[in-house]
């Protein structure tokens, strides 16, 4: 059986983009037919994240109108044979998207892949509310910050009411996947806790990416950081979440980056 | 700055929290009752305009929540009555 998966937070930059790539190249890494998705019409990245922006000839908006057959249209990344990506249209806008044309391209990618991510555009207008409409589960992005814990508030709230599955009665899941976290800062009451965004938000937690300066690295190079830097801490977090969404129960941990010396000298060395 | 304004000036997260507590209950109960607010707002002119022409634009609903009372109030404009 399929799932529908919305990566979504409201306020933008707090990491969609680079938790959609990484939890669809982790999922792919388990062996799982994953696509991703990219509603950004208009400020498509989700294929320079992926390091496929050369690849791009037809996208989301060709399939919905019909000018492509959505075969046509998914490109299979390069290193792992089980992931896909289907692009935005970066020449046009938000309202070439309409919800007939997505219902029929949901209903086809359903079909072929174990699961659909789908990457949100920023703010509470049409394109996010498209990316959120068929989703069987919601995957909350938020910073340990004021600004993005109310934007995700307000996203929880339409998940509970302008989905398909809120217009059937039935209950939107939700879980929250807190990035950009920094344990040594909560620690010190400079920034928010994981306990106090999850007391805010009360939604269930997928899994805490800590700050890191490889996920810049790896958007540098256009890989998901799980594929360019499988090691590393968010990368991690990352697996966790992962093996989460498959149904495992895994002990919830920040991880945390070697930073002896040794370790240091190591990461020179190599990077 | 002594050990307790450095201390102070660090602990800005407890500050976060409890502003955005207080920020998210009241929008919540804004969003929540935004459907409310128009439902009676339809409702109302309904049954007014069933007897009084009035203008659609001249009516205002407001629907406020407080902690132990919440008020509802209405404003129409009604037209001036004619030849009478």
């Amino acid at each position: 059986m399929s799932k529908v998966l919305v990566v979504t937070s409201g306020k933008g930059g707090v990491g969609k983009t680079t938790s959609t790539a990484s939890l669809g190249a982790a999922l792919a890494a388990a062996g799982q037919k994953v696509v991703v998705v990219d509603f950004d019409v208009g400020l498509r990245n989700l294929d320079l994240v992926m390091g496929a922006e050369r690849r791009v000839v037809y996208d989301l908006i060709n399939v919905v109108n019909g000018d492509a057959k959505l075969a046509q249209a998914l490109i299979r990344d390069k290193r792992n044979d089980n992931l896909s990506l289907l692009a935005a249209s970066q020449t046009r806008d938000k309202d070439a998207l309409n919800l007939e044309g997505v219902t029929k391209v949901i209903e086809q990618l359903r079909e072929k892949f174990d699961w659909v991510l789908c990457d949100s555009p920023a703010g509470i207008e049409k394109g996010a509310l498209l990316a959120m409409y068929h989703a069987d589960l919601a995957v909350v992005v938020t910073n340990p910050e004021v600004s993005s814990v109310r934007d995700s508030d307000r996203i929880i709230g339409m998940l509970d009411s302008k989905t398909a599955k809120a217009e059937r009665g039935e209950k939107m899941e939700k879980v929250l996947l807190l990035t950009r976290y920094d344990q040594a800062r909560a620690a010190r009451g400079e920034m928010l806790k994981v306990e106090d965004v999850l007391e805010i938000l009360s939604i269930p937690l997928l899994g805490i990416v800590p700050e890191s300066q490889e996920v810049l690295r790896a958007s540098n190079l256009g890989a998901p950081v799980v594929m360019s830097s499988p090691n590393c801490a968010p990368s991690r977090a990352y697996a966790d979440a992962v093996r989460r969404l498959q149904g495992e129960t895994v002990p919830m941990n920040i991880p945390v980056d070697r930073t002896g010396l040794f370790a240091k000298f190591l990461n020179w060395r190599v990077s | 700055m002594n050990l307790f304004g450095f201390f102070r000036a660090r602990n800005t997260a407890p500050v976060a929290r409890e502003r955005l507590q207080i920020l998210l209950a009241h929008e919540r109960a804004i969003v929540g009752g935004s459907d409310l607010a128009a439902i009676l707002r339809e409702e109302i002119l309904a049954v007014i305009s069933k007897h009084v022409a009035i203008d659609q634009d001249k009516v205002q609903v407001k629907l406020d929540r407080g902690g132990s009372i919440s008020t509802l109030e209405i404003d129409i404009e009604m037209p001036a009555f004619e030849g009478k």
